[in-house]
């Protein structure tokens, strides 16, 4: 009985969670039902994903009505794979939380904090699992909306300015999101995605399909903070509370991706949006534009948060260049470096949400000797930057290396050269963090500074750990994803 | 393009103008609650968008008369006895005639039994029987042109998160009016800019 309805409890348990928090109140209450209903979300997901990889997609009718005509509720290799990262990184920063929450967030807010946090997972597996496309806007805006709320919980005043911004950008990438929907409504008469993709071929000349698959581009290249329309995320990722940014920089973008990996591959088809169309080259293009112009402004910065945010964009340069090299081989990199990175980042975030319990500031110049007082979190920083610039047996440099063989494989070399180049820029400004740490006198605060708490360290080592566990043992980051590729491949030729 | 077509695709051109307007505030901002104001005149392009395409030339809202439904009984009765489909039906409640080989036409074609297959799965059950007491009743009102419900439906759905969106928004700016003592865009990024 449970196991048949899985794909749904996933879902509602989170949803249903989240009004209670509110309604109970308390934060204690708020805390830990959160972070039972994340845990169970969480195993939920791995039983999904062991029951793709032994017998296939699940599908799920919601309802029992018969799909186009219900909503279903569609879990493949490709869904179960981003689900699995996203449940799990949202189980290991509710565990990271409560200490910078207290610290960061009044005490009074606590509980409308987790249950934003709830509504935002809800969204993010909501676009995952749903095969229905007005779906995937309606879960868009839930996880929005809520991260809206969730960044304009930081202390400062530029926090609710920061998302007013997220919230103005965002909307316009939904809307546009929704025209697109709406016009390939209008060509096929159904709403379900595999429908869609039956009916559409018969309609690809037309100029509606093309307007359609603009504005979704448009609107999804938003949402995953593609350069030139990024401009709303450094601020979001600088001013939101330490846990936030946390979830939001290890999940929100990646969902979007999957989303516009979903629209290309399962719905237009790549021979349309590749062959017919040149988008294969014009996302090259701003991939790499993407990556520099990421890595370039991310050595300038003075607040670390900020470095990190501009260092995500050029990451999912990283990620858009796999997709756009539409063959197997890059497809498979840009999903690896998805979870990757998402492992990555959240950990790297989670060094900063340490240092700024601790010292109190997130400005590189307030860092200086942290060091010596705090050698375990300073460490994780070294680590974990390690991941992001790619060095052996980090699992960035698998993805970068599975980015780099399917480049050169194409006959792309000079992607490759740029790949390399952008992976020295990336050592600029990890260095520039470290060199502060380790070799700089510490100033008055930092010698006051203790090391970060267990409930904190534990779970930035977890992640840390990670990466480097899926630097060397690929088989379930590499191997799921490689499978989830060829079944979008497959399904699409 | 006629100038007929032109003027009959009047509601696209609204649709556009209001996104165009829509959209040029928020990019023209000056003043956070105008931009606001904006993005909402470019949703509601959206759903009249929506609405546009799911609506019929002289297409009515689809709800079965209530007529109809009070007699169903009757016709139904009517239709199971099998002999007097080719005569006029009666019906009870309303006194007015329907076609009555119409009808049996419409029961003969296979297009309503497969497509209630689809929707309710091929064992009967109680649903299934609905459903096809259902399409009869669609049958007998042939003739009749619905428009189409569903972009109705999502927009429903739109306006409620469009009024989210505009309720955080203004929450976001009464915020932003505490801390800054101004809505203007460009004061505040100045007021930032200073240490």
């Amino acid at each position: 009985m449970i196991s048949e309805n899985l794909p749904i409890l996933m879902i509602v348990l989170p949803l249903v969670a989240a009004p209670l928090c509110v309604v109970v109140g308390g934060r204690r209450f708020a805390y830990g039902l959160s972070l039972l209903v994340v845990g169970c979300v969480f195993a939920i997901s791995i039983a999904l994903m062991t029951e793709v990889v032994r017998s296939g997609t699940i599908r799920y009718e919601i309802g029992n009505w018969k799909p186009p005509y219900g909503i279903e509720y569609v879990v493949d290799g490709l869904s179960a794979f981003v689900m699995l990262f996203v449940s799990g990184l949202g189980a290991i920063v509710l565990v990271y939380a409560p200490r910078s929450v207290d610290a960061e967030i009044p005490h009074s807010k606590h509980y409308l904090f987790y249950a934003s946090y709830l509504l935002c997972l809800t969204g993010l597996l909501g676009i995952c699992i749903t095969g229905d496309l007005f779906n995937v806007f309606v879960f868009l805006e839930i996880s929005s909306l809520s991260s809206y709320a969730l960044i304009s919980l930081g202390g400062t005043r530029r926090a609710p300015l920061a998302a007013l911004q997220y919230l103005i950008m965002g909307t316009i990438g939904a809307t546009f999101i929704l025209i697109g929907i709406g016009l390939l409504y209008q060509m096929t008469g159904t709403l379900n995605m595999a429908d869609i993709a039956q009916r559409l071929p018969e309609g690809f000349q037309t100029r509606t399909v093309l307007v359609a698959f603009a504005f979704l581009t448009i609107g999804l290249c938003i949402k995953m903070a593609v350069f030139p329309l990024h401009t709303w995320l450094p601020g979001a990722y600088t001013y939101a509370p330490s846990v936030v940014t946390c979830f939001i920089a290890a999940t929100a973008t990646k969902v979007s991706i999957y989303a516009f990996v979903r629209v290309i591959f399962g719905i237009i088809s790549p021979q349309f949006a590749f062959v017919e169309l040149p988008l294969a080259r014009s996302l090259m293009l701003l991939a790499i534009v993407g990556i520099f112009a990421g890595s370039l402004a991310a050595i300038y910065q003075q607040n670390v948060k900020r470095l990190l945010a501009f260092s995500s964009i050029a990451q999912v340069g990283y990620m858009l260049m796999g997709i756009s090299m539409a063959n197997e081989a890059g497809l498979s990199a840009g999903l690896v470096h998805m979870f990757n990175h998402a492992i990555i980042k959240g950990g790297l975030f989670m060094v900063v949400g340490c240092f700024a319990l601790r010292i109190g500031s997130v400005e590189i110049k307030d860092w200086q000797g942290a060091g010596r007082t705090m050698p375990w979190t300073s460490f994780a920083w070294a680590i974990g930057g390690l991941g992001l610039i790619g060095v052996p047996m980090t699992a960035g440099f698998i993805s970068k290396w599975m980015l780099l063989t399917s480049a050169l494989q194409t006959g792309r070399w000079p992607v490759g050269v740029l790949l390399l180049i952008s992976s020295l820029l990336a050592v600029v400004y990890i260095w520039r963090v470290v060199e502060t740490l380790y070799f700089s006198e510490p100033s008055e605060t930092v010698k006051q500074a203790k090391e970060a708490p267990l409930g904190m360290l534990i779970p930035t080592y977890v992640l840390i750990g990670l990466s480097l566990l899926f630097g060397v043992w690929t088989a379930y980051s590499v191997g799921l994803a490689q499978q989830a590729a060829t079944v979008l491949l497959g399904a699409s030729s | 393009m006629d100038l007929e077509t032109a003027l009959g695709l009047y509601n696209y051109w609204v649709v556009i103008f209001l996104m165009m307007t829509g959209f040029y505030m928020v990019i023209a901002r000056r003043n956070l609650i105008k931009s606001v104001i904006g993005l909402n005149i470019f949703q509601t392009s959206v759903f009249l968008l929506y609405i546009t395409m799911g609506k019929i030339h002289g297409g009515t809202a689809p709800i079965v008369p209530p007529d109809v439904v009070k007699s169903h009984s009757v016709h139904h009765a009517v239709t199971e006895g099998g002999s007097s489909t080719y005569g006029p039906v009666e019906h009870e409640a309303s006194g007015y005639v329907l076609p009555g080989p119409l009808v049996a036409e419409h029961l003969q074609t296979d297009h309503a039994p497969r497509a209630i297959e689809t929707l309710v799965g091929d064992e009967a059950s109680p649903r299934q029987e609905i459903l096809l007491e259902g399409a009869r009743l669609a049958g007998e009102l042939d003739g009749i042109v619905y428009s189409n419900p569903l972009p109705s439906v999502l927009m429903l759905t739109a306006i409620v998160v469009g009024i989210a969106t505009t309720a955080l928004a203004l929450s976001l700016i009464v915020r932003i009016r505490v801390d800054y003592g101004t809505i203007d865009e460009d004061k505040i990024l100045e007021m930032d800019r200073l240490p």
